[in-house]
């Protein structure tokens, strides 16, 4: 090349910053393990001294969690065994007792206040669809842009099967705290999730046989297509050759709650049983099965199969996975976790509308995939949380000190499009792998493994 | 020669294959929506023909987005998502320039008219022609190596980050555009009178494309697109700069949405920051039907989007009306993806199925 490269110091400031995040990824290649764990240690102890001036109650729980990991081959022999159940041990004591302690807990600096309990809820179920897409988009390496209409036809089921909708049917079947001479049809919503999941694995099914033989960029294009016109089936849904199914534009309300035994969650039951208690601990039970679920999927036959087809399509096809079975059986598992989440959501918010399932929505759960580290559940889980949290709460609390500190008057909550959109950029130039990332798919983002697709001559060929 | 052979198949497969009767479901629709055209036809010729003049009209404005995607799609194999929003910040800095600072509006005289709204197209296609540049200085050319959903999904954030320009710029609701074209009918038939705006943005939109044409079949540019298109390694031995060819490309396909900008806000008078969302992924599908990375085939794609379009909501017998209008748009991308892939004119390649 004719071109050669200036000295750093004659560069413009703007190369030499844009440079950066590359040269330090240099760097930390060309270094063996014993500098790299110095690094790691000077990151951590980075991230600690920040999270104790953001809050130091955030600080304490990262650094346990910090402790644990380092501490984890220096247990006795006997525990050893044990010690991988440490962390999820702690998560989940710590996150089981929230309602007990968050109202003691302070503000953060910048953040604002620590998540309300319906905030959490809300922060649970886009966790649950963040695991489910992750399958699809992380673990198959299938770009899905329309996982909104998974979300609805989860929220559509238990709305069609737990309210007034069809007043002219009348079916009770374990649904609590509704009066026996409700019309229409109340089922149980514990059930029900299973069934919404179960309907919504179907229509992930059915999306999936006539599109999954498509390139990748085809397939999303092809997926956003159902993602819109699932809702907008659901917005004209009030007249299908004069049958009313989704109510239309009013959507359908109220939607019955779960319950166990005699308690309605919606009510709750004396000053422990709270509603939202009650709703944030049941999220809490789905979001474990979810985890659980996505990874031992992810360490099972099938899982395997969509991690070799991610990688090399070609090859896998070659090693005799069924390509078309195994994509299919991403989006059924994907669409299921979906349809779980959207209608354990619609059940908490007692209703269900067609402007609830925009293409924002899928941009949203993918944005979370994507910052979190695709194919790394924790960190999905942790992207979801984080960008959930922003959404409902944290973004106003970001506005406020930001125009407190810089006297400005902007409505950042305007701008929160704008702020994902930017994370999915900055995370696609400067970490595609994302904040936690998976080590595999780091791999395979460095290195440039190519998704060339099967018969695809032009790829081969190079 | 030895290929043909090599191409029949090598055992005949005997019986019934369910993959047999995928063509025919796909003719069998098109059948009926030549039947449901027919009999619309006869009974309100009057209506189908001036129906289908607009669709012809608002099929040229897609089909100038549609372009700008098949332009990109032909040179990287990117989708670029954020085209529509490019298109969308067109219309919005065209009213910008044309409405709120010229204040042109219904009673402009003609020559301030035209001349202002040369000024409006130059500078709407600048602004999107920089803008659609800049995007793939900054969110594509990084990735050009990376796995090719990398730039798709930057795509899309860059699209967002479009939007909510749009939204902080237009607001949440739609923006009404004041009548700068005169709205006078040139001729009536049926009843229905087809505005001298429709005219005039039609009109205008057929050079841009015959220009676009030449460009890329005869100039030395457009033969180091194509070049570029087919092999990036090969074009860049031939001594073709790469980077700049596509850098090129980009700007084409933004001056283009400018010029769609500015005729959309021109012919519906009504701009929306969601514009670019839902319309772009109509000439998306207009690209795709006519064959992506098929210039004719974008612009023929478009027609019949467009025509379906105004059909849909303009007909009297049995048309499923303006609230099934995206569905319908996407159904058709969707089945055209599954039974046709290479679209209208497009050859057969490996890659869509």
């Amino acid at each position: 090349m004719a071109e050669s490269r200036l000295p750093e110091y004659s560069q413009p400031w703007y190369k030499r910053w844009a440079g950066m995040p590359g040269e330090w990824r240099s760097r930390w290649r060309g270094m063996d393990r014993k500098q790299r764990f110095k690094v790691d240690i000077v990151l951590r102890a980075a991230l600690i001294v920040f999270l104790l001036w953001v809050s130091w109650p955030l600080a304490l729980f990262v650094a346990g969690l910090i402790v644990i990991q380092y501490g984890e081959p220096y247990l006795p022999a006997r525990l050893q065994p044990y010690g991988r159940f440490l962390t999820p041990t702690v998560v989940v004591i710590v996150v089981l007792l929230y309602p007990f302690y968050y109202a003691s807990l302070g503000s953060m600096n910048i953040l604002g206040d620590y998540p309300v309990l319906g905030t959490m809820v809300v922060m649970g179920v886009y966790a649950m669809m963040a695991v489910g897409l992750n399958i699809v988009v992380g673990y198959a390496g299938l770009l899905d842009l329309g996982y909104v209409a998974f979300y609805a036809m989860g929220a559509y089921t238990v709305a069609w099967f737990a309210s007034v909708q069809f007043a002219n049917h009348k079916l009770h079947f374990g649904a609590v705290g509704v009066g026996a001479n409700t019309p229409g049809i109340h089922i149980s919503v514990w059930l029900l999730l299973l069934l919404a999941g179960l309907l919504t694995g179907v229509v992930g099914i059915l999306i999936g046989l006539p599109t999954l033989r498509l390139r990748g960029d085809y397939l999303a294009i092809v997926t956003l297509g159902f993602g819109e016109i699932l809702p907008q089936i659901a917005r004209n849904g009030d007249d299908l050759g004069g049958f009313n199914l989704t109510n239309g534009p009013n959507g359908i309300t109220p939607i019955d709650p779960p319950g166990i035994g005699h308690v309605n969650f919606l009510t709750g039951s004396g000053s422990f049983w709270t509603s939202e208690r009650l709703f944030f601990w049941g999220v809490l039970l789905l979001v474990a099965i979810t985890i659980f679920s996505s990874l031992r999927l992810r360490d099972s036959r099938l899982g395997r199969a969509w991690i070799a087809i991610r990688e090399d399509e070609t090859a896998a096809a070659a090693m005799g996975v069924p390509l078309m079975r195994t994509k299919t059986w991403a989006y059924a598992t994907g669409a299921f976790f979906g349809g779980v989440a959207g209608a354990y959501f619609a059940s908490f918010k007692q209703s269900t509308f067609p402007g609830d399932f925009s293409f924002n929505i899928s941009a949203f759960i993918l944005s979370m995939v994507i910052l979190g580290g695709m194919g790394n559940v924790w960190g999905v889980v942790f992207g979801a949380a984080f960008l959930a949290f922003l959404n409902q709460q944290g973004l106003a609390d970001i506005g406020h000190w930001f125009n407190d500190t810089f006297g400005t008057n902007l409505d950042v909550p305007k701008y929160q499009f704008g702020i994902y959109g930017l994370i999915i950029v900055l995370t696609m130039l400067i970490r595609p792998e994302g904040l936690i990332p998976s080590a595999r798919r780091r791999a395979e983002l460095h290195e440039g493994v190519h998704d060339t697709p099967l018969y695809d001559m032009r790829g081969a060929v190079e | 020669m030895a290929t043909d052979a090599r191409s029949e198949p090598i055992t005949r497969r005997r019986g019934f294959q369910p993959a047999d009767v995928v063509p025919w479901i796909g003719l069998l629709l098109v059948a009926l929506l030549v039947f449901w055209l027919i009999v619309n036809f006869v009974k309100t010729p009057g209506d189908f023909v001036s129906i289908a003049l607009e669709g012809i009209t608002l099929g040229l404005v897609y089909g100038l987005i549609a372009l700008g995607y098949s332009l990109v799609y032909g040179i990287l194999e990117l989708i670029n998502f954020a085209h529509g929003d490019v298109f969308m910040l067109g219309s919005w800095i065209s009213f910008a320039v044309a409405a709120q600072w010229l204040n042109l509006g219904p009673d402009s005289a003609g020559a301030t008219v035209i001349g202002g709204l040369a000024l409006t197209l130059l500078i709407a296609m600048a602004f999107c022609a920089l803008l659609n540049a800049s995007i793939e200085r900054v969110a594509y050319r990084p990735l050009r190596n990376a796995p090719r959903l990398a730039p798709l999904i930057t795509a899309i954030g860059m699209s967002f980050i479009l939007q909510d320009v749009g939204l902080n710029r237009l607001g949440p609701a739609p923006v009404s555009v004041p009548n700068i074209l005169p709205t006078g009918a040139v001729f009536t038939i049926g009843g229905i009178a087809y505005p001298w705006s429709s005219l005039i943005v039609a009109v205008s939109a057929i050079p841009v494309l015959i220009l676009l044409v030449w460009l890329v079949q005869r100039t030395r540019q457009g033969r180091a697109m194509r070049a570029t298109a087919q092999d990036q390694e090969a074009a860049a031995m031939m001594g073709i700069n790469v980077n700049r060819t596509i850098s090129f490309t980009f700007l084409l396909a933004g001056s283009l949405a400018g010029v769609a900008g500015l005729l959309y806000a021109l012919y519906s008078t009504n701009i929306q920051f969601d514009q670019g969302f839902t319309l772009g992924l109509i000439a998306f599908t207009a690209a795709v039907l006519g064959g992506i990375g098929n210039l004719p085939g974008a612009v023929l794609g478009a027609i019949i989007i467009g025509l379906i379009q105004q059909f849909n909501e303009g007909l009297s017998w049995h048309a499923p009306g303006s609230d099934w209008t995206q569905s319908i748009v996407f159904a058709i991308l969707i089945l055209i993806l599954v039974f046709r892939p290479e679209g209208l004119l497009g050859e057969r390649t490996p890659e869509g199925g």
